[in-house]
């Protein structure tokens, strides 16, 4: 079996650029996958993380919401922000659950709703993906 | 003629000087080379925004999300202008604000209300001169830019524009040409004009020799436009962003290259004017010896 270019880019890095056998990406309808040779596609993505595998060994993207761009054998992925499991701070995303999960129970006036909620689901998939890691 | 010790203390002082300056410069280029390679960053992910969003646009039709339509009165009109949060470099500043300024009166002539948004505490201080409003303004920022100021900056703008607050939002930057010339760029953000609406012809007649392969949207192409339409707006800004402190950086470099260049004439004009006066100073007390000795002998 063949292999895809898989490529994830934020606007400050590229954060994954690799040769891989499998990608499975957090589509806002439903996680799909793609495997080499995959029908050009274009999906918008959610707050979730991503997984693919290469040389036989599982890794897990966080990504921010986005979307994925399969062509010609390349799946890029365009996020806001994306971080390698390894480099997730675990604490900084507990922290900052904690904080979001503050902010939704207090209900102050001027609570911006929709983003507190982005803000804790950013920060519960963040801890996700540090556990799939564990 | 000043005497021996101002001259010299002169000197000092501009030694000092040009020490500052020098120094200066030398931060600003390490600034660049980091602002230049977040540019470098930046620029697969702008490029692949450009083309996946070209591609798409081809498919629906111009009018299908609000950013993309024009409004039909046009009365209000929000600058958003980028600048630097301090001086030293030379006339960058004043290039940005004085273009954003002239964009302002036209749009006033035309009869509309302008506002500004503001980033960069230089563009602040100008607007608060100025006749215009500011409805938004972020100082001090320009030392720490990331995609969340962006994206503030853009969401601003785009919550206005759909709620009609305003018809029109313009964007002022310096751009980043090269290190020797950075000028201002006037960009007009809302309405969207789709990227590659202009090249869409020249790309499809290459198109029709090959075949394209068709895309698979999920969800469908006007869902998947409203996602990407307040993103593409946000990287725009961003750029201007990158672009502007790059930009800053390159301007100081070639201001406090100015400056020390100055020092060294001055520096070179004082010490002739050191060594005069000595002369002078030298000559006169042999006068007076020479005169004292004469009168001695009579």
């Amino acid at each position: 079996m063949g292999t895809l270019q898989l490529e994830v880019v934020t606007p400050d890095k590229t954060v994954v650029s690799a040769q891989v056998e499998m990608v499975v990406c957090p589509g806002v309808e439903g996680e799909f996958g793609v495997l080499p040779q995959h029908v050009s596609l274009l999906s918008a993505l959610k707050i979730g993380a991503l997984r693919y595998r290469a040389e036989g060994k599982d890794e897990y993207v966080f990504i921010s919401g986005g979307f994925a761009d399969v062509n010609n054998n390349v799946l890029s992925v365009l996020a806001e922000s994306a971080e390698q499991a390894a480099d997730i701070d675990a604490a900084r995303a507990q922290a900052a659950r904690e904080r979001a999960e503050k902010r939704l129970a207090e209900k102050q006036e001027g609570l911006d709703q929709v983003r507190a909620e982005a803000a804790l689901q950013r920060a519960m998939t963040r801890l996700q993906v540090v556990q799939f890691l564990g | 003629m000043p005497s021996l010790k101002d001259v010299k203390m002169k000197i000092v002082g501009v030694g000092k000087t040009k020490q500052i300056t020098k120094a200066m410069n030398m931060v600003a280029s390490a600034k660049l080379r980091g602002a230049q390679a977040r540019i470098e960053r930046f620029r697969p992910y702008a490029a692949k925004y450009h083309d996946v969003l070209a591609e798409l646009s081809r498919k629906v039709e111009g009018n299908a999300h609000p950013l993309l339509s024009e409004h039909d009165e046009k009365k209000n009109c929000a600058i958003v202008m980028i600048t630097s949060d301090r001086g030293l470099c030379g006339s960058f500043n004043g290039n940005i604000i004085s273009a954003a300024m002239k964009l302002a009166k036209e749009k006033a002539e035309a009869g509309m209300q302008v506002s500004f948004s503001c980033v960069g505490r230089k563009g602040r201080d100008a607007v608060r001169a100025s006749v215009y409003e500011a409805f938004s303004a972020h100082a001090d920022r320009m030392g720490s830019i990331d995609f969340g100021l962006a994206s503030t900056v853009a969401q601003e703008v785009i919550n206005g524009y759909e709620a009609m607050a305003y018809d029109e939002v313009w964007l002022v930057y310096g751009e980043f040409v090269s290190m020797g010339h950075q000028p201002p760029r006037t960009l007009c953000l809302l309405p969207l004009s789709t990227p590659g609406a202009d090249e869409a012809g020249e790309e499809e007649a290459q198109a029709s020799g090959e075949a394209r392969c068709e895309y698979v949207y999920e969800p469908e192409e006007e869902k998947l436009l409203a996602e990407l339409l307040p993103s593409y707006v946000k990287v725009q800004v961003y750029r201007g962003l990158l672009d502007t402190s790059a930009s800053e950086h390159a301007a100081r470099m070639a201001a406090m290259d100015n400056a020390t260049r100055n020092c060294n004439e001055m520096i070179g004009m004082l010490t002739l004017l050191y060594n005069k006066t000595r002369q002078a100073s030298i000559t006169s007390e042999l006068i007076d010896i020479v005169g004292g000795a004469e009168a001695l002998n009579g």
